[in-house]
């Protein structure tokens, strides 16, 4: 052995003293073996100070020995990995564990922001309102900051985290929380009854408060029974035993949360593998045997390190073989407190007495204490004296009104326990009290929720076992399965009995959340200033807000709040509980869901061809889209975008537009059904032909926009805008299904299954031609503007060409299946080598566009209608359509409305920006005169300036204003003319010809 | 929350997109100004059991017509739309 563990005990325990692990503490190598947890091997070494205390800077040690430890918080792991506010109490030891203490500066012993305990009294409870209250400006400059780095815990990393976190889902008939007694019970009931369990614990050995505190369970010691009960549970094929694994919240549909700390206990995750899972778990039945917490009782220096609960000292002694003190005084108020003396004195430890605040004895505690020759104190602790080395000296408060001391290295408290109501309560239930365990127990559980054994208020051994076995048994058969469930483990109920103490008077702090430093006094004194909901409580003083959600303090704020008021606690009632149980990392919570998996990522069918093209990509919602493609010599993507745009204008160019939604419209009514949901009709199309159309949402503006061409008598091809393709198909079901479910009509998005390219500029056809069979006839009559049908490709391939232009020249859309689509890419480029065909993105498309005066997302932004888009005309008045009557408002046709117009600087060298507010020449811009703004610019390679489209009052009767551009966010002002929003081709005699 | 969907089974939230209240009736094409104004902005919000529209866009794409407790989140029935799955009213 390499390390001197000079707390261990020789003998006993779960840990595994083969296996020593060697690990660091503020810088410092210890050893500990496996099988301990950081905080064990820190007892078993004899550190007691392990952190300081958030907001006094006071000296903390270990309290507890789970999930509910508000004290022993460390910074775990270093660099990139290390993770502020970790449990020492739950953190399993690894070779090699890094561990730091926190919030203390230069160091653990010697802390300089001690002092804060001289200042105490301005620390009270809401001391930010009282304190830093004047002058107001202060608090942002000096205040907030010095608060900031004074108070806090640990520090994040603030690094990415190098590791995978996963989510997943599971699906059974009964899942149950916790596996002591009352889970293990259930496991094997349900089990046996066939059903489908998961069992999940949060501790990395199975069995809960049975490895620390043992018991005869069907005759066998305890561990033999947990060990003979996994073994049967791990041979049931439909029986999954999650360790490491804390069910951590419910929510609707008996859908529970879980966190899964699949890789915490090894320094860095293996390859390829996580560090945390989070399951959701779909349940028909959930059991609560989450067990309860024993809880402290509030005395002055009750945070004094050394003092800790006397059921986390029995698992130090009984299951880490750790002694946290040599000589230890017990303060206990009930009967199970008493069995930490017991443990001392079968480990070899010093009892210094037991200070009991019932008036009665046990003869059994009797004997022991005359055998163990130690007092049995009448009374309460109301003092501790000592400091960051640990406990000297107790003070007791006699019953009756004598004082006495105890000198001891150790303080057990036990103030009785509290059933683990976090589960059972997220719902609104609001858990009952019961008097006879002076506790709170479940109420109101969620539906298919039910709490067992100690989580219950059931706390005897042979209690938890029956219960935990019914409600497994019950779990199962409610979930439809009938198998036998065998017989039930016994074990015998150990005596009860609790006199409720939650605070003993007395000189100096007594905290009550050790975590935020609340103190007995800051629960009186939030009262006395009018804060006599629970819920303002827990506010003012930010009591049971920490990272632990108060698991050991909020009751005996309660109790401390219920004394003052003169109520009793169930009047006082519990604050609302929320998920999670434990800290759960956002990590876990976005799982795979960061940087380039933060959303999917969609590929246009020419994605990769366009990628060895050199191709700029810009993201547009998922997708990812060819935006330019710059050639060598280029200076900036303008040069670049002139180049594509004049090669379209004067020859031929083609575009990935398979981004637009695509949707197949079937059925004898798809003619009436579009008519309805476009403003304009499409029964009357031809078939053979494309139309452009445009829908309203039912408010009457426009909602999108796009062509759809009649295939067949029963049968359109609708397209949608790229980023409304979703939507609108949503949109149409809803029609469809809900508001005209007598039309015979059938929806199918082909998205996805049509790649489709735009062809376009004087030379398209004659391009095309050396595409498609020749046999089809292109000819301006043969196929028209407007024409769409399906067409035969050379080879074979069958392809659905639309002549259609949005660019204003010749044009074509041509659609291949698409898995065809990157082979098209590549012959269009073969095949238009003797046209110099040039492929071109999103920004030549764009320039195009505003050159024609189409109007595109930035016009249709779910304000505008179709008459301010320049598209009143198209509104049918023979039909019914969507949007149709509140388009016709007041409001939405008012002669004022800011319609869609051209827009050109009168300086031509000088360049528009979009954004860039409308105001009339020569007056002082302000929301009074402001008329519109520029929607969408670009530079026109034709017009050789740049030019855009805007939204601006009255715009169409004032073709030729001048009027001022005011753009305050770059400052600038200057005079452009409103004129005719077609820039190029205003006859269309191009895309026609 | 968990939505049965009357086409494929029991399936979780995130399936599904929600749209309100499944009471408002579109009104008849002479039904005049008032009527649809109604429809579009009226909607009850109702504090307890009340009908609404779901979508299962990551399923079926059926529209339902969901019965739940807005309290409790307990839906009590789904049915799907009058003219969800292949079959047509009066066909």
């Amino acid at each position: 052995m390499r390390g001197n563990q000079a707390n261990r005990l020789a003998a006993g325990g779960l840990v595994d003293r083969s296996e020593e692990i060697s690990f660091r503490f503020d810088g410092k190598t210890f050893f500990g073996f496996k099988g301990d947890t950081l905080a064990s091997a820190l007892v078993a070494n004899g550190v007691r100070l392990v952190g300081r205390s958030f907001k006094y800077h006071r000296p903390r040690g270990i309290l507890t020995a789970g999930s509910e430890e508000p004290n022993a918080l460390v910074e775990l792991r270093s660099g990139a990995r290390r993770e502020p506010n970790t449990k020492a109490t739950t953190a399993e030891l690894y070779e090699g564990l890094d561990a730091a203490s926190q919030n203390r500066w230069p160091s653990l012993n010697f802390d300089v922001m001690a002092v804060n305990q001289l200042f105490a009294p301005i620390f009270v409870a809401g001391f930010y309102y009282k304190t830093f209250m004047w002058p107001a400006k202060f608090w942002e400059a000096i205040y907030e900051p010095a608060i900031r780095r004074a108070a806090g815990l640990g520090r994040a990393a603030g690094l990415p985290d190098p590791d995978h976190y996963d989510k997943a889902w599971a699906h059974c008939d009964v899942v149950i929380a916790g596996s002591g007694p009352a889970g293990l019970a259930a496991a094997l009931a349900a089990g046996r009854g066939g059903a489908r369990v998961i069992l999940c614990e949060e501790d990395f050995v199975l069995g809960g408060r049975l490895l620390a505190d043992g018991g005869t369970i069907d005759g066998l010691p305890a561990a033999e029974w947990v060990a003979r009960a996994v073994a049967e549970l791990t041979a049931m094929p439909d029986v999954r035993i999650m360790t490491r694994t804390t069910l951590f919240g419910v929510y609707d549909g008996g859908t529970y949360g879980a966190i899964e700390r699949v890789n915490d206990h090894l320094p860095v995750p293996p390859e390829h593998q996580v560090r945390q899972r989070l399951w959701r778990i779909v349940a028909k039945r959930c059991v609560v045997a989450a067990g309860s917490i024993e809880r402290p009782i509030v005395f002055a220096g009750n945070d004094t390190p050394g003092v800790m609960m006397a059921s986390a000292m029995r698992s130090y002694i009984n299951r880490y073989a750790a002694t946290p003190s040599r000589r230890i005084a017990l303060f206990t108020n009930n009967e199970d407190g008493w069995r930490t003396a017991e443990t001392a004195i079968a480990a070899g430890l010093q009892v210094a007495a037991v200070i009991d605040a019932r008036p009665d004895v046990s003869p059994a505690h009797r004997s022991l204490a005359s055998k163990g020759g130690f007092p049995v104190l009448h009374g309460s602790v109301n003092g501790v004296d000592g400091g960051k080395n640990g406990v000297r000296k107790i003070s007791v408060s006699l019953t009756g009104g004598a004082r006495a001391e105890v000198e001891a290295d150790g303080l057990a408290v036990s103030g009785g326990w509290n059933p683990a109501v976090g589960l059972t309560s997220y719902h609104r239930g609001r858990p009952k009290w019961r008097d006879d365990i002076a506790a709170f127990v479940p109420d109101g559980a969620p539906p298919g929720m039910i709490a067992a054994g100690a989580a219950n208020g059931a706390f005897g051994l042979g209690a938890c076992l029956r219960e935990g076995f019914e409600a497994g048994a019950a779990a199962a058969r409610d979930a439809g399965r009938s198998g036998s469930t065998g017989s039930m483990p016994v074990a015998n109920d150990e005596a009860f009995s609790l006199m409720p103490v939650w605070h003993v008077a007395g000189k100096g702090k007594a905290f009550v959340d050790q975590q935020h430093d609340v103190t007995a006094s800051d629960v009186e004194l939030a009262q006395r200033e009018g804060f006599q909901s629970v819920e303002h409580l827990k506010r003012y003083t930010t009591l049971g807000m920490a990272t632990d959600q108060g698991k050991t303090s909020n009751v005996a704020g309660l109790a401390i709040m219920a004394a003052v008021s003169g109520k009793s606690i169930p009047e006082t009632g519990t604050t609302i509980y929320r998920p999670p149980y434990v800290p759960v990392a956002i990590g876990a919570f976005a799982g795979h869901h960061r940087d380039e998996n933060f959303h999917a990522t969609r590929l246009t069918p020419s994605h990769h061809w366009a990628a060895e093209q050199g191709a700029i990509f810009v993201d547009t919602g998922l997708w990812k889209r060819a935006q330019w493609y710059p050639r060598a010599g280029e200076k900036d993507w303008l040069e670049s975008v002139t180049r594509e745009v004049k090669a379209v204008r004067g020859g031929v160019g083609f575009c990935d537009v398979s981004t637009l939604g695509k949707i197949d419209v079937h059925g004898p009514d798809a003619g009436a059904f579009l008519d309805r949901v476009y403003i304009n009709a499409f029964s009357s199309l031809a078939v053979g032909k494309a139309r452009y159309g445009l829908m309203l949402r039912e408010d009457g503006i426009v909602y999108d926009d796009g062509t759809t061409s009649r295939l067949a008598e029963d049968h359109y091809f609708l397209t949608t805008t790229t980023a409304k393709a979703g939507l609108v198909m949503q949109h149409l079901e809803f029609c469809r299904q809900v508001l005209f479910p007598e039309l015979d009509v059938q929806l199918t998005s082909v998205s996805d299954q049509w790649a489709q390219f735009s062809i376009a500029g004087p030379k398209a056809r004659d391009l095309l031609k050396e595409i498609v069979d020749p046999a089809e006839d292109l000819s301006n009559e043969g196929f028209p503007f407007m024409g769409a049908r399906a067409v035969k490709l050379r080879g074979g391939l069958k392809a659905r060409l639309f002549r259609i232009s949005f660019s204003g020249e010749m044009a074509f859309e041509i659609s291949v299946p698409a898995r065809y689509g990157e082979a098209m890419a590549r012959n269009l480029m073969i095949a238009g080598k003797p046209f110099g065909v040039t492929p071109y993105g999103t920004e030549a498309l764009g320039v195009m566009r505003i050159e024609k005066g189409h109007v595109a997302g930035p016009e249709l932004n779910g304000t505008t209608t179709a008459a301010d888009l320049g598209l009143g005309k198209m509104m049918s008045t023979k039909k019914d359509f969507i949007g149709r009557v509140m388009a016709g408002r007041e409001a939405l046709v008012a002669p004022n409305r800011q319609v869609v117009v051209g827009i050109k600087p009168t300086d031509k060298a000088r360049r528009l920006r979009s954004g860039a507010h409308i105001v009339p020449k020569g007056e002082t811009p302000g929301p009074d005169n402001d008329q519109g703004y520029v929607t969408s610019v670009c530079f026109s390679p034709v017009l050789d300036q740049w030019i855009g489209l805007g939204l601006v009052e009255r715009g169409r009767e004032r073709i030729g204003e001048i009027v001022q551009a005011h753009d305050p966010l770059r400052g600038e002002d200057y005079d452009v003319e409103l004129c005719n929003s077609v820039f190029y081709d205003p006859d269309g005699g191009r895309q026609r010809g | 929350m968990r939505i049965v969907c009357p086409f494929c089974g029991e399936r979780e939230l995130g399936e599904f997109t929600y749209l309100g209240d499944a009471k408002p009736q579109r009104p008849a094409a002479d039904a005049g100004e008032d009527a649809v104004y109604d429809y579009v902005y009226l909607r009850d919000n109702i504090a307890g059991v009340m009908s609404e529209h779901w979508y299962h866009g990551g399923g079926c794409r059926a529209w339902l017509k969901v019965t739940r407790n807005t309290l409790t989140h307990e839906i009590s029935a789904v049915e799907p739309a009058a003219g969800a799955g292949a079959a047509k009213v009066g066909a």
